[in-house]
């Protein structure tokens, strides 16, 4: 029996089979889950033909995630697909290549807003529209990059990473008590369609392989994946409010 | 079954005029995707997502920089296909 057998799962962020979510959503469905997708806008398109090429085509809604009417609409249309959700994995992020790859100084705040609109509160926004049709206790994941650390290039993208590992937080805090758990998993670099995006991101991926005690392959979306589905699964029980790496044990080292 | 240069030519003109708007006829092979035809990256990526579907090829992305003109684009995915 799979970790994730009779539970429902949203996935966000499933923009190509190199996605983060696109590994999640896949090892989702092995694991027994009913995967529904979301995609936005223009790449709505996009996300409807790679839903197709998971091992079960997934229902893909639209979701625009600082879309107000969007949000209000979606927990009643994730209820033609599904009756609950338990699991919800937040992929999302975006900056306007102006507030990073070295634009820290630079940055003008209606740009900084949008990074943190789109990236953090974000967060709160998918959990709390979701909120009705998780009466059964759940698990919502986010992705970060650990944004304990000023890391080269990632300038305003890793200030909102900072305040959606505190929403991140304050979520925990305030669904304990409806039994919701909400953590993070902080990712080593993967070369992501987003990645790509990042002005520099090679300066950022650095070292990673030679500085991980575990190695690290900037290619292999599979260990991050592997450890949102345990977070989505009931083998965390008592976790929530964590950021936990995947990072080849990067975070631990000094110099 | 493989379809013909002429097929694939045709099948992306339409892809290519659903995305951007243009008139399938002005897809040709000489154009480039960028200079002629003014497709950005997030629609070249939804022209190759869809162009992958209909006619079931895979296009990684480090060849997609290689496809600069429509004629390239035809020439690997009639290829690709065989």
């Amino acid at each position: 029996m799979g970790m994730l057998e009779g539970k429902n799962i949203l996935v966000t962020g499933v923009l190509t089979e190199g996605s983060l979510a696109f590994g999640v959503a896949r090892l989702c469905q092995q694991e027994g889950a009913t995967v529904v997708l979301t995609g936005m806008g223009r790449t709505l398109e996009v996300t409807e033909s790679i839903g197709r090429r998971l091992p079960i085509e997934a229902a893909v809604l639209e979701l625009d995630v600082t879309n107000p009417e969007q949000l209000a609409s979606l927990a009643e249309r994730v209820k033609e697909h599904v009756p609950t959700i338990h699991g919800v994995v937040h992929s999302i992020g975006f900056a306007p290549q102006s507030v990073m790859g070295g634009n820290f100084l630079a940055g003008e705040w209606p740009d900084v807003a949008v990074a943190i609109h789109t990236s953090a509160y974000s967060l709160k926004a998918l959990t709390v529209a979701l909120l009705p049709l998780m009466n059964e206790g759940g698990s919502v994941v986010g992705l970060t990059f650990d944004a304990r650390f000023a890391w080269p290039v990632y300038d305003w993208m890793g200030v909102a990473k900072a305040a959606f590992e505190a929403t991140s937080r304050y979520l925990a805090r305030d669904l304990g008590p409806k039994k919701i758990r909400c953590n993070l998993i902080a990712a080593g670099p993967i070369k992501t369609t987003a990645a790509k995006h990042i002005p520099g991101f090679e300066e950022m991926e650095g070292k990673w392989d030679e500085r991980a005690p575990l190695g690290w392959d900037s290619d292999d979306p599979e260990p991050t994946a592997r450890a949102v589905t345990a977070l989505l699964s009931d083998w965390f029980p008592a976790t929530t409010g964590e950021v936990i790496h995947v990072d080849g044990g990067v975070h631990a080292m000094g110099q | 079954m493989a379809l013909s240069e002429k097929e694939v030519l045709a099948g992306l003109a339409e892809i290519v005029a659903e995305e951007t708007g243009l008139d399938a006829a002005e897809v040709t092979g000489p154009k480039s995707f960028t200079d002629d035809l003014d497709i950005d990256s997030l629609s070249m990526m939804t022209i190759v997502t869809l162009a992958e579907e209909k006619f079931s090829v895979r296009i990684p992305d480090e060849d997609v920089k290689n496809l600069v003109t429509v004629a390239d684009a035809v020439a690997y995915m009639t290829k690709a296909q065989s």
